[in-house]
């Protein structure tokens, strides 16, 4: 015990009296935050709809198959109410519903008029805007069509933007950037600090030693993880407070999130780092391997919902994507614990398979 | 009983041969060295020797354990500094030796009369860290953490190389001081002049030993003249190919500000004459590298 903790004590040492490392472990939360501000909205597909429709007339059955038709949409639900309707959001079954007002073909022609309610799961504020704005043509454009004397007026579509009411994109970025960061400073961190090791010649002196390779490698994850929770926090602080992005769920379920994530991107940079032999490399490979997938599969810049079916398949196997999936749904939608279950199980058992392979994996002796 | 014992170790990296048939056996208390020029196979052997490396043939063992089967019990048992400066540069000397002091479970406090010598010296920079430390002082400090956890077998890779002359003298009567501890040390040196300092020594060139035996029997054995004349170092190639056109000169080198001449006997020296005048030219008895470049023809 006592040398594994003189072990940590070392690895503080390397990263407090690394000057670079400490500019980027504590500046690229900040800037990174300033970078992503600007998030860019593309356009989207494969959106689920949920129809609501107390009775069905000709109208709604009209405004279905033509949501259906157009390849943006599919239909996924029928609902006769109000609660089934939120159970499907919740479970993530549909982006966004079309809920008719009662009697709806009738009353069009009332002194009354009559309803329609658009509701969009805006966890994304950028595929929401974009499924709202589809989904208000469509309907305009079917209303138009049947009755060309009620005129586009007669009823204009409330839009119930759920979640994300003043549709900040901040509230789609701050998880994301949480999944690169934590990324990025454990694997890319704990994999260069071990290659260094390697290249400085110093891990010749530890392997002619009584040293267990478990104490070597646990003892380079615990700064870094330190590092990393510092950061988590302080990208949730700036979050909250100077974008007010809510933490609506609980903060210790995310943080325990977090964590996991945390463990299981220390244990990719050991498998990246029992496979490299130079810092540089290790460096390049930690980009190509974690930044990028990160970036383009977590739904940081791009919704995965619009990409083909194999990118889809692809982001499975990234854990950025489990982690921000759960991120949105503890931070911005609010949801307990049972609903991310199967991102924790998915993080948990990544952990494992990744520092068992990289313990099997680590050379007892030079190559 | 032998400290250690080499059987026939071979090693090939694909199909370069580094080290081929090397057999050897060195005693408690023995500084046995091995002596031979950059890329003759000295590394390799170290690091086969302290488990670091398989060999592709043969076998050895290191205070009766078996460099393969047994390797965790050996890295328990043995000392190994690396050629390359191997501590961490960012670190304080103190903070270096009490690292690598509870890596083996120790202390300094626990084995500070092992290094207690060679510690002195480093001492009043013990607040400095050690990538700031000159090379004499670096090698010093490696030392001191290869020998904190009371080693039986000491294996030093090339401990002078980059060392100024006297921090060198100084470093070999350190490991004459731990020698008499009843320390066995594996020595490896590119330099020829520290061979001396061994009790036995091996010459080493490509990846084969040519000769194992005390300095002292290697430049009694050597049966050639040699002479030495003074040069400039203006035209020494020159020279060297004239000389080499005379006859009963079967080589001649550079040695330092000198040109060394072996002659196959005496009465060859004769037949220099014609080119130097007598007084220039002088017999002198061999060293280590004399022998080594004769060995090495």
């Amino acid at each position: 015990m006592k040398q594994f903790f003189s072990f940590v004590k070392k690895e503080f040492y390397h990263v407090f009296r690394d000057s670079w490392t400490m500019v980027i472990l504590l500046l690229m939360p900040v800037v990174q935050m300033i970078l992503f501000g600007f998030a860019i909205s593309t356009e989207i597909r494969n959106i689920n709809v949920a129809i609501v429709a107390p009775e069905h007339d000709e109208l709604t059955k009209m405004i279905t198959d033509k949501l259906d038709a157009v390849d943006y949409f599919t239909v996924n639900g029928y609902f006769t109410s109000m609660e089934k309707l939120d159970e499907a959001f919740r479970q993530g079954d549909i982006d966004c519903a079309i809920i008719f007002g009662q009697a709806f073909e009738e009353n069009l022609y009332s002194a009354d008029g009559s309803s329609i309610c658009l509701s969009v799961d805006a966890s994304n504020s950028n595929t929401a805007t974009t499924m709202a704005m589809y989904a208000q043509s469509i309907i305009s454009d079917c209303i138009k069509e049947l009755s060309p004397y009620v005129g586009a007026a007669g009823i204009a579509p409330d839009i119930k933007m759920l979640y994300n009411p003043q549709m900040k994109s901040s509230f789609n970025f701050v998880p994301g950037l949480m999944g690169l960061i934590i990324i990025l400073i454990c694997a890319m961190m704990t994999s260069v600090s071990i290659v260094r090791e390697k290249e400085k010649g110093t891990m010749e002196l530890l392997l002619v030693s009584p040293v267990k390779p478990l104490t070597i490698v646990i003892s380079k994850m615990v700064p870094y993880m330190v590092m990393s929770f510092v950061n988590y926090l302080t990208i949730l602080l700036l979050a909250t407070t100077l974008l007010g992005v809510p933490v609506a769920g609980s903060f210790l379920t995310l943080s325990l999130l977090s964590l996991i994530y945390i463990i299981t991107a220390l244990a990719l940079g050991l498998l990246i780092s029992s496979a490299t032999q130079s810092q540089l490399v290790a460096m390049i490979g930690s980009g190509m391997v974690l930044m990028i997938p990160v970036l383009f599969f977590s739904g940081l810049l791009f919704p995965v919902e619009g990409m083909p079916k194999v990118f889809q398949y692809f982001s499975w196997i990234v854990p950025a994507r489990w982690y921000v999936t759960a991120a949105k749904k503890l931070m911005i939608q609010g949801l307990s614990f049972r609903y991310v279950l199967q991102e924790f199980i998915v993080l948990s058992s990544m952990a494992v398979l990744f520092i068992t392979i990289s313990l099997k994996s680590f050379k007892n002796r030079l190559s | 009983m032998a400290k250690v014992s080499v059987k026939n170790i071979g090693k090939r990296y694909n199909k370069t041969v580094a080290l081929k048939d090397i057999s050897f056996d060195a005693d408690e208390g023995e500084i046995f060295g091995i002596i031979g020029p950059d890329g003759a196979g000295k590394t390799s052997l170290f690091r086969i020797l302290t488990t670091l490396l398989l060999p592709t043939e043969g076998s050895a063992e290191v205070c009766g354990y078996d460099i393969i089967k047994d390797y965790v019990a050996i890295r328990k048992t043995i000392g190994y500094m690396p050629g390359r400066f191997s501590l961490y540069e960012d670190l304080t000397v103190e903070e270096n030796l009490s690292f690598f002091a509870s890596v083996f479970n120790t202390t300094i406090k626990e084995n500070y009369h092992l290094v207690e010598d060679i510690y002195k010296q480093i001492e009043p920079f013990k607040d400095r860290r050690a990538g700031k430390l000159s090379g004499g002082m670096k090698q010093k400090l490696a030392l001191c953490c290869a020998m904190i956890h009371k080693p039986e077998v000491l294996f030093l890779d090339e401990p002078t190389t980059g060392v100024d002359p006297v921090s060198r003298k100084e470093f070999w009567t350190m490991l004459a001081r731990l020698k008499n501890q009843g320390i066995t040390i594996i020595v490896s040196t590119p330099y020829m002049d520290e061979a001396s300092r061994c009790d036995r020594i091996a010459l080493i060139n490509n990846g084969v030993f040519m000769k194992i035996e005390t300095p002292q029997n290697i430049i009694g054995q050597y049966d050639k003249i040699l002479c030495s004349v003074s040069a400039d170092k203006t035209g020494k190639t020159k020279i060297i190919a004239r000389i080499k056109s005379v006859d009963g000169v079967s080589d001649c080198y550079a040695f330092g500000d000198k040109i060394h001449i072996v002659l196959n006997d005496k009465d060859c020296i004769l037949n220099l004459k014609k080119i130097f005048e007598s007084d220039e030219i002088c017999n002198i008895t061999p060293t280590i590298e004399d022998c080594f470049m004769e060995l090495n023809r």
